[in-house]
């Protein structure tokens, strides 16, 4: 081998040599492990979807489409439909990205457009990140014993005398789609937070000089110059909070109220396909399994298509901006 | 006046602009509004966090004692009891979901920042695993539970393990990508200089300079993974006895907390918040680990 | 005209050539379809320090880091010819490159030690060839030759990035000479360094020569006149609407700076152009 002519040609007692034949194992044996590790993680992708369309295929069979538009769930008749937690679903995750995203973006927006000093605006982000850090069912438990009963006072009052309003039709007695919402809303907050910052320091100093110079008021400065420069950035930070809302479980399943129906009222109990899965799967015959693991398909396919959009919307204004600049 | 003679036919005005600040501007005065909302929302966002610190530290505070160590789960009508096998339980299934992934995690990294990074399996691996970061963490148990509960007939904190370990892996697989990443280009041109291969370049130089990148990365996903409750809703759902086998349905402290909240019992009530508190302390101290790691570069 | 010459005596009997280290013999090296290098020459001789100058974009890196097959990194890159080092053409099918940089050791444009203590940085080489004999020895020669020990000795576990501009480049010599390599190639090792420091690297070569082959790249000419003994001269052929490089004349130092053979050696080494 070429390797041992070089090693013969060396001058006698060099302390160099070619790698040992252990040494080429080793490496060969290194980089094809690497790429099993590259490729597990797409075959995992393809396998959770592959299984859990499985599992959920007679379900699919029997339901068709049907299983979209139906509001039943009647174990004993058989008769399954996820439309309540399809509704359920986008409605307590549009509300949250209503109130995490305005208030995400704001404190966005107040760390980084020079409102405080850099330590203090440090801390503040600390703060933030640690609300990322509390588990979900933390967050259910202060939602039971913490937000149902602050809201409830003022909830009722509204039903009293806006009841009018379809918001307001009904009353708060305990879980509900508003503190199930509010909750989720603190629960994306930092996510839409932390994104939002991350476009809003992309920008270049240079532009933020452009306005300055030009005259804007601060604030003028930030809502048209700034927060467009970075709308990309906040826009895909909206799209993967929304995608965050859309999977969050324990928090829902213990605030939501697993009531099967569709209202427009914000005190009205409802459901979301993940805390159907939470409340139903302990106690669930194998066709109701089945028709658990249909409704996980839908979640997984709105969760996947919503979380690619987002990074796809990331990737792409990264791309952008570090092109520009 | 001459000076503002002086002035007009230059700027076409009839007189010098005010510079001075006026309140009576309607631009000034919205600044200032928005400033002060701007303010007023800052503060809101930040007080469901100190609510619920003080939610913790008052009434899971309250309930601390040794007994919460080495108890067991109190049924219905029962007073006192702690959550021990709970605590060991999450202890268990992160350290299975650590093993499992922080291997396959760095592997991947490796391919995706040193072997073939424009390759087309890099580019779809790294895609899908920004895309699995989202990914909701009931689905994970969900899977696991098709592929491993159903097999085994039985809840155990393997399954459980192994879920946790689908949510941490993307965690691991970027942030260690990131980290490699940062890793100077000379350097590794001074490894390959000398007659490294590929893999020993990696594992002499670059995996030791990023490590503390990396361990940042696998702190942050302990601690993100430490406190999930769905997944193991579908893969070893609750124990109320200490553990024995791993093939056995585990206890852990976030379904503890999911389980008691439901109950009128004020004991359970009590331990829930408890719970909590011992949960959000361990998930904080991962996360200070990672940041304490994160800083300490070379 | 220019600073200082090696001195050569005419007079006395041309002594007899030194065994070729490395004789490289390109014909056209190409970065994908753009032709970086074309018909360029180079023996090395043992024992001796050859210098490689021009102006940018003439190939003399190129054709350094095609010596060890350093250049394989690049996507792209391609060797028409060969580069002959201890009996064979490094660029046969059947070569590792892995090999050839095992025995040719290569010190770089920016300093660039390990971020690891000084006495690991030496030793790396000792310890990938799994060198049987006293690490710490070897690693005190090394930091002796590369003129470093004396400034280390008391620290060496402090880390290699601890260190000045200067010292890094004389600790990544030392970590380059540990191993005892046949060719040593050194790619503008001083133009990241202060004139102090330059001036001590180049001494250091000058004591390195006698028991390595030394291959520099500089873009400064006083540099070559005072350390190389043969100079090679690449320059730029724009002739083609393209910019390749290639080897104009190739010689003895002396010989190169005053009585160039070729019209642009003349210009160029007469500061005409850079």
């Amino acid at each position: 081998m070429a390797a041992n002519a070089f090693e013969n040609a060396a001058p006698p007692g060099a302390i160099t040599h070619p790698p040992s034949s252990n040494e080429y194992l080793v490496d060969r044996g290194f980089r094809f492990l690497a790429v099993c590790g590259a490729s597990l993680i797409i075959l995992l992708v393809g396998y959770i979807l592959w299984k859990i369309g499985g599992l959920a295929l007679p379900a699919i069979y029997n339901y068709h489409l049907g299983f979209l538009t139906s509001t039943n769930w009647n174990v004993a008749d058989q008769k399954f439909g996820i439309l309540p937690e399809i509704w359920g679903t986008l409605y307590s995750s549009l509300l949250a990205l209503l109130i995490g995203g305005f208030f995400g973006l704001t404190v966005a927006i107040f760390l980084t457009q020079d409102f405080l000093p850099l330590r203090v605006a440090l801390v503040f982000r600390t703060i933030i990140d640690m609300l990322a850090a509390i588990p979900s069912v933390v967050f259910g438990l202060w939602g039971i014993f913490v937000v149902i009963p602050a809201i409830r006072p003022i909830a009722n009052w509204l039903n009293e005398t806006l009841g009018w309003v379809p918001f307001f039709s009904s009353s708060l007695s305990g879980p509900g789609l508003l503190p199930a919402a509010l909750v989720l809303a603190i629960m994306v907050l930092p996510t839409i937070a932390a994104i939002s910052q991350d476009a809003l320091h992309l920008v270049p100093y240079r532009t933020k000089e452009a306005a300055y110079g030009m005259g804007t008021t601060r604030w003028e400065a930030i809502l048209k110059v700034m927060v467009p420069t970075a709308a990309g950035g906040i826009a895909s930070a909206m799209v993967l909070g929304f995608g965050r809302a859309l999977g969050e479980t324990m928090a829902l399943a213990m605030l939501i109220g697993n009531s099967n129906q569709i209202s427009l009222s914000l005190f009205a109990p409802a459901q979301t396909l993940a805390s159907l899965l939470a409340s139903h799967f302990p106690e669930a015959g194998q066709v109701e399994v089945q028709a658990l693991m249909y409704a996980a398909l839908v979640l997984l396919a709105i969760t996947l298509v919503v979380n690619m959009m987002g990074t796809a919307i990331l990737t792409i204004t990264q791309r952008r901006i570090s092109g520009r600049s | 006046m001459t000076e503002q003679a002086a002035i007009a036919p230059l700027t076409g005005l009839d007189s010098a602009p005010d510079l001075r600040r006026s309140w009576a501007e309607r631009r000034a005065l919205r600044s200032v509004t928005l400033t002060v909302g701007t303010w007023i929302a800052a503060v809101i966002a930040s007080v469901p966090l100190f609510s619920v610190l003080y939610m913790l530290i008052v009434q899971g505070g309250s309930r601390l004692s040794l007994d919460l160590f080495t108890e067991l789960p109190p049924a219905g009508f029962e007073l006192g009891g702690g959550f021990g096998n709970a605590i060991v339980g999450t202890l268990v299934m992160v350290a299975i979901a650590a093993v499992i992934s922080i291997p396959v995690g760095i592997l991947a990294a490796t391919y995706l920042a040193e072997l073939s990074p424009e390759s087309r399996l890099a580019s779809g691996a790294r895609f899908l695993a920004k895309v699995l970061t989202g990914f909701p963490s009931i689905l994970a148990g969900v899977f696991v539970y098709a592929i491993l509960v159903l097999a085994m007939g039985s809840y155990s904190a393997w399954a459980g393990g192994i879920s946790l370990a689908v949510l941490m892996l993307p965690t691991v697989v970027l942030t260690a990508e990131e980290a490699m990443k940062t890793v100077p280009r000379r350097m590794k041109d001074a490894a390959l200089g000398m007659g490294c291969t590929r893999t020993q370049m990696i594992w002499k130089i670059v995996l030791p300079t990023a490590l503390p990148g990396i361990l940042t990365g696998v702190m942050l996903g302990v601690a993100r993974v430490a406190g999930e409750s769905a997944p193991l809703l579908f893969t070893a759902l609750f124990s109320n006895y200490w553990l024995t086998s791993l093939s056995e349905p585990t206890a852990s402290l976030s379904i503890l907390i999911y389980n008691f909240s439901s109950m009128p019992f004020d004991n359970q009530i009590e331990l829930a918040w408890a719970a909590s508190l011992v949960l959000v302390l361990l998930v904080l101290v991962f996360n200070i680990f990672s940041r304490i790691l994160g800083r300490s570069r070379i | 005209m220019l600073a200082t010459q090696p001195s050569v005596s005419r007079a006395t009997a041309p002594a007899p050539p030194l065994p070729i280290a490395i004789d490289c013999d390109v014909s056209k090296i190409f970065y994908g379809d753009f032709l970086a290098v074309r018909d360029s020459r180079v023996s090395v001789p043992k024992g001796s320090i050859t210098g490689f100058i021009g102006p940018s974009g003439c190939g003399k890196s190129t054709v350094l880091r095609s010596l060890n097959r350093m250049n394989d990194m690049v996507p792209g890159f391609r060797l028409e010819g060969h580069v002959h080092f201890l009996g064979q053409d490094v660029y046969d099918a059947s070569v590792d490159p892995v090999v050839v940089r095992r025995y040719i050791g290569m010190v770089f444009q920016q300093p660039n030690p390990f971020s690891m203590s000084i006495f690991d940085n030496v030793a790396f080489g000792l310890r990938l060839n799994r060198y049987k004999g006293n690490l710490n020895e070897k690693v005190e020669h090394a930091l002796h030759r590369a003129a470093l020990w004396d400034e280390v000795k008391d620290k060496q576990k402090a880390s290699g990035l601890s260190l000045s501009g200067g010292q890094q480049q004389r600790l990544c010599i030392a970590r380059a000479i540990a191993t005892d390599p046949s060719v040593l190639l050194m790619d503008e090792p001083c133009s990241a360094l202060d004139p102090i420091a330059t001036r001590r690297i180049e001494e250091l070569m000058l004591e390195l020569k006698d028991d390595y082959t030394i291959v520099l790249v500089t873009h400064n000419m006083q540099q070559a006149t005072r350390v190389a003994d043969l100079t090679a001269f690449f320059a730029v052929d724009i002739s083609h609407g393209g910019r390749t490089g290639y080897l104009v004349e190739l010689g003895e130092t002396a010989q190169i700076f005053q009585a160039p053979r070729e019209q642009l050696t003349k210009e160029y080494v007469r500061g005409e152009f850079s």
